[in-house]
């Protein structure tokens, strides 16, 4: 630090500062800003163009470069980067607007359609009902594979590599067909002609129930392998010192390990869901009137197949994106305690930009 | 704050011929050893010497392949009926563990907790006190290691030394006849050792068994009633500090404290 006060000191002409000796910078260096900063605000502004004059004996002034103006450093390639995205933006949005073969009027026609609307509501039920059972078969799944009964561990191991093994459109279809395996469904007691309950598959398995018992089983295989993920991803020591402070069983796994696993189970889990989302057209396969399935029967019937796919690819674009600020959110939640502070939210980031350019604006004014 | 020293009653330790392998190595081969109610009794010696598979021995967190621990005369994991020994269920040795409270060499704080979070947890989940309690409790463990204001901090927004404080409020919360601590500052800085040490000074006087393994010598020599060394799975040498470390009998003992000494005992 010295050595740059006395390179300032022999750069700027000051008539009355003797030239720096090394007692003197080494007081410099010594004495804390404060007198610095004391001299300086005494010189002021004038202290580059012509030096000032210090008391005697007092620590040499820091150069005080307040009322030079900042100069930003150019970047002209960024410039010229930014220009050529512009563009392409501005071209694709252009020819999105103007090609009418978009049939922007179609879309908008059918975008709130009662039909297209009911198919809407199908496709989130399906979603969120093969999405929680999923999830909550998968955490079981999860559990087992992680237990001590070997029996339990190869369980959930088959069930994941059976149901990840094989293509979801054929596990729908075996579903739908159960009737034709298994004729009659019934509870009894086995190896004995003791039935309590007995009902035609055909009847037990509508499209709705094929469809739900296809995405959740498939669904399950998947997050079983996230929430282990999740779960081996936390340190063993947190679950020594729940068990040496005598906490259940049951309570080390919901209060202490998967809080912590929630962090890394979380970004694959929303992937999973959005993932879901779509992946319920798939079951436009057993002619169930979810989204995709309705405005493929509208476009068939009215031939305007562009306009109808765009109005599907409209509300999943929403869905997703309605989802991921709910993931945002959630995911916050669970960084508490993992950073030391929270990163702001876009809201109070939005807020802080205001707060500081409104200051700006006032100080250029 | 000082706490004025009572006489122990509760807290009795007794080790018999304990052994425990790891695959084919056996990491204690045939400890004994007696700890009085209200005794603090240090555990020194070499890297994998088994001093912290010892320690866990003590409330089950590791299983014992042959001898038995008893705490105050009842056996630790298991129970005698008949001529039997029956391994304990779970939710017996949950509540044995609840009177030997544990500090860890890593703080193995629960991180999405708060300090005041993680003291209050146990107490309401394995003692069944009211939360209301464990919080009023907490906040005055908390002031006896001196942190009633980081209270509502997480773990990493404090030092390691205050996180080990923390975890001793902890592990206190359970009011446990015996502690257990396993290095309890071999994760810390050298500035924040005494921090902590200081904590468990103020312990030793409070009528609480202590077992303590460290390598802070000096801090063994001041608060042990009782050093015990260990090497390969054995108890060489055991004593008062001033037998121990000023008149070693045996040989192992004298040429490990030659290596380790000399620093420390300038303190």
């Amino acid at each position: 630090m010295s050595s740059a006060t006395s390179r300032v000191a022999q750069v700027r002409p000051a008539p009355t500062v003797e030239p720096a000796t090394t007692a003197e910078a080494g007081a410099a260096a010594a004495a804390p800003g404060q007198a610095a900063t004391e001299t300086a605000s005494v010189t002021g502004s004038n202290l580059p163009s012509g030096g000032g004059l210090p008391p005697e004996g007092t620590a040499r002034i820091a150069a005080d470069y307040s009322s030079y103006r900042v100069v930003a450093a150019k970047h002209p390639w960024r410039w010229v980067g930014t220009a050529a995205v512009a563009l392409g933006v501005l071209a694709v949005a252009w020819s999105l607007a103007t090609n009418p073969r978009w049939e922007w009027g179609v879309v908008a026609q059918w975008f709130t359609a009662q039909s297209v609307v009911n198919g809407l509501l199908e496709t989130l039920k399906l979603t969120a009902i093969s999405g929680i059972l999923g999830f909550v078969l998968g955490f079981i799944l999860a559990l087992m594979r992680l237990s001590a009964s070997p029996l339990l561990v190869s369980v959930s191991w088959t069930f994941s590599w059976i149901f990840r093994s094989t293509p979801l459109l054929v596990q729908l279809l075996l579903w739908y067909n159960l009737g034709y395996l298994y004729e009659k469904i019934s509870l009894g007691i086995p190896f004995t002609d003791v039935r309590f309950f007995e009902v035609q598959t055909t009847t037990l398995i509508s499209q709705f129930a094929a469809a739900v018992l296809g995405l959740t089983l498939n669904q399950a295989a998947y997050s079983a392998e996230i929430i282990r993920g999740g779960i081996l991803s936390v340190d063993q020591g947190q679950l020594e010192a729940a068990a040496a402070l005598g906490i259940p069983a049951w309570r080390r796994s919901t209060r202490i390990v998967l809080p912590q696993a929630m962090r890394a189970i979380l970004p694959t889990a929303f992937n999973e869901i959005i993932g879901l989302v779509k992946g319920t057209s798939i079951v436009y396969v057993l002619a169930y009137s979810e989204l995709f399935y309705t405005v493929q029967v509208i476009y068939n019937r009215t031939q305007q197949v562009l306009p109808l796919l765009l109005v599907a690819t409209l509300w999943y674009v929403v869905i997703t994106s309605v989802l991921s600020v709910f993931q945002y959110y959630i995911e916050r939640h669970y960084s508490k305690g993992a950073v030391r502070n929270l990163p702001l939210t876009p809201l109070q980031k939005a807020r802080k930009f205001f707060a500081t350019h409104a200051v700006t604006n006032r100080k250029s004014l | 704050m000082t706490a004025t020293p009572t006489p122990a009653t509760r807290g009795l330790v007794e080790i018999t011929g304990v052994r425990k392998s790891f695959g084919a190595t056996e990491v204690l081969k045939g400890v004994s050893l007696t700890v009085e109610p209200g005794g603090v009794a240090v555990i020194v010696g070499p890297s994998g010497s088994g001093k912290s598979t010892l320690l866990r021995t003590i409330n089950h967190l590791e299983k014992v392949d042959g001898g038995h621990i008893s705490i105050d005369g009842k056996l630790v994991g298991y129970e005698i009926r008949g001529q039997k020994l029956h391994e304990l269920r779970e939710k017996d040795i949950l509540k044995q563990r609840t009177e030997i409270g544990m500090v860890f060499q890593n703080f193995n704080l629960f991180p999405h907790l708060t300090a005041l979070e993680n003291v209050a947890e146990a107490p309401v989940v394995a003692q069944g006190r009211s939360k209301e309690e464990a919080r009023r409790r907490g906040l005055e463990l908390l002031d006896r290691v001196g942190l009633k204001d980081r209270a509502g901090a997480y773990p990493r927004q404090l030092s390691g030394g205050q996180q080990q404080r923390v975890a001793i409020a902890r592990a206190l919360a359970l009011d446990p006849k015996i502690l257990l601590f396993d290095e309890p500052t071999s994760a810390l800085d050298p500035e924040l050792v005494n921090e902590v040490l200081d904590v468990i000074r103020e312990l030793a006087k409070s009528g609480t068994t202590l077992i303590i393994v460290t390598h802070e010598m000096g801090f063994a020599r001041d608060v042990a009633d009782t050093v015990v060394f260990m090497d390969q799975g054995q108890i060489v040498e055991q004593g008062t500090p001033q037998q121990i470390f000023t008149n070693p009998q045996e040989p192992r003992t004298r040429s490990f404290f030659s290596k380790v000494l000399e620093p420390a005992f300038n303190i």
